[in-house]
């Protein structure tokens, strides 16, 4: 690849000198330069391609992390995330407590036959419930199987790599940061 | 032997080489381009390297269906490739591969081979006329001005080795040539390969044809076999035209050990000239009409002139 971007630059270096013919000459070169190097191509059926681990190749959801917010469902640009919930009584947990509510996931689908990857979805999830997989062979012959249900993009979790290292030097995670404070002396918080 | 049989014999073979070199040097273009651009080309069909890849593609041209156009002139429509094919054929037929080895040894062997490759032109101008289609038509007028003003330093080069020789038949300029042509006759050769890939508009001449401004020139209407045809037609050009150059500048059959040797050389020295043209193709961007006229009047015509010129003073100050 090195080997490839040196030589433009040098072929580029050469257009600026020579009239007509240096000029064709030059092009009869540099075909056959290329002609003689080994190709860069990937046979991509019979060999996987090399993709960057962060990939954008298909938006995997984890469930247990939604709380039916809306707000990826309100910032896609094309309207292809789809979420129906609906609110849960939970009955108080002490006696003569305070029921509480909580919205439950019925249905979360993005449409990736409108989905542009454009990963705003994933950027504007407070609760880290979308992730970029980089998997991207899930073509379809029918358009209507696109649309992935919660189900399917659960599935495309545990393809999702690990979150890159912090820099060395950086601040350490809001997570440590929390469970390092010490504890709260109310008494007897819930379990 | 029967006079009869020969006649099929001698037929049956030419058609064998009609349709064996172009597939030939079509599969040389799809893999000496792809490996130019730094791609692979066909890799699949027939197993090894896609070398069956043509042999695919006639299969999938056959299948499809034969669309005419309802406004287009439809007898004109549906005769223009073979118009633009059989010429190539007829060509291909009296070009000597060898002092043997030649389909139908003819006298006037140059002037037939020039007056049936020039009939190709009428099939390019028919298809584009009759396709009822702007883009074919602008194709065709292209094709025709292009192909009439690359004719005459065709002619006029071919004239001046004729005139080295002494004689028409193409054998003939064979067994004239010597080593020290490849010198004297090099303007008129030159003059010659480029009036021959203009002829082909091949890139960088394809102006014709241009995909990016006329979608396909005169062949835009044309689908399935007729289309193959045409494509056909023009890979069979180059197999002639190569052939034609070895045989007029090169010296044909002439080599170590050109007695048994003979026919390779003037295969691979045609060879060299077809992957010479395709090699051209990848390398230089399409000429613009006006400049394509203006190599073709400006700078071709004038030089081939001035071969023949020198030719024809050589020729009759070595005769005296």
């Amino acid at each position: 690849m090195t080997d490839h971007e040196h030589s433009q630059g040098e072929s580029r270096k050469g257009t600026k000198s020579g009239g007509l013919l240096p000029g064709l000459v030059k092009g009869l070169i540099t075909t056959a330069r290329t002609l003689g190097r080994p190709t860069h191509t990937t046979e991509y059926p019979d060999a996987q391609p090399y993709l960057p681990p962060r990939s954008q190749g298909v938006i995997a959801l984890l469930e247990e992390n939604c709380t039916s917010c809306m707000l990826c469902s309100r910032e896609c640009p094309d309207w292809c995330i789809y979420i129906d919930s609906h609110k849960e009584t939970l009955p108080a947990t002490t006696e003569g407590g305070r029921e509480r509510q909580r919205n439950v996931l019925d249905r979360f689908a993005i449409d990736f036959s409108l989905c542009m990857y454009c990963g705003i979805c994933v950027d504007v999830c407070p609760f880290d419930a979308l992730h970029w997989s980089p998997e991207f062979e899930y073509a379809e012959v029918d358009i209507k199987d696109l649309l992935h249900e919660k189900e399917r993009l659960g599935q495309w979790m545990p393809t999702v790599p690990p979150p890159p290292a912090l820099d060395p030097s950086s601040a350490e995670p809001q997570e440590i940061t929390a469970a390092n404070k010490p504890a709260r002396t109310a008494p007897e918080a819930r379990s | 032997m029967n006079p009869v049989l020969e006649v099929v014999l001698r037929s049956v073979s030419v058609l064998a080489v009609f349709l064996v070199l172009p597939l030939i040097v079509g599969q040389t273009e799809h893999k000496v381009m792809a490996h130019m651009q730094g791609r692979l080309g066909p890799m699949y069909a027939g197993g090894f390297h896609g070398w069956a890849q043509l042999v695919a593609d006639a299969a999938k041209f056959i299948q499809k269906e034969d669309i005419t156009p309802r406004a287009a002139d439809r007898w004109v429509f549906k005769l223009a490739p073979a118009v633009a094919l059989v010429p190539y054929l007829v060509a291909l037929a009296v070009i000597p591969i060898s002092p043997t080895l030649v389909g139908a040894d003819v006298d006037a062997g140059v002037l037939f081979v020039l007056a049936a490759s020039a009939v190709g032109i009428l099939g390019l101008l028919m298809g584009g006329w009759a396709s009822a289609n702007k883009y074919a038509l602008l194709g065709g007028m292209r094709a025709a001005a292009q192909l009439l003003s690359y004719e005459l330093p065709l002619v006029l080069s071919v004239a001046s080795v004729a005139l080295a020789a002494g004689t028409l038949s193409l054998s003939g300029i064979v067994d004239a040539w010597h080593p020290l042509w490849l010198l004297w006759q090099l303007p008129g050769a030159m003059v010659f390969f480029v009036a021959a890939v203009a002829e082909l508009q091949r890139g960088p001449f394809d102006m014709p044809i241009a995909d990016s401004e006329i979608v396909m020139g005169p062949f835009t209407e044309y689908t399935g076999l007729r289309f193959a045809f045409f494509l056909l037609s023009e890979y069979a050009g180059i197999v002639v035209m190569s052939l034609l150059f070895t045989v007029l500048f090169l010296g044909g059959w002439h080599g170590a050990f050109s007695d048994s040797l003979g026919p390779v050389w003037t295969l691979a020295k045609s060879a060299v000239i077809s992957v010479l043209i395709i090699w051209m193709r990848v390398s230089w961007p399409r000429l613009r009409e006006d400049q394509l006229q203006r190599l073709a009047w400006l700078v071709l015509v004038p030089v081939a002139l001035v071969q023949l010129a020198l030719t024809a003073v050589w020729v009759v100050l070595s005769s005296r």
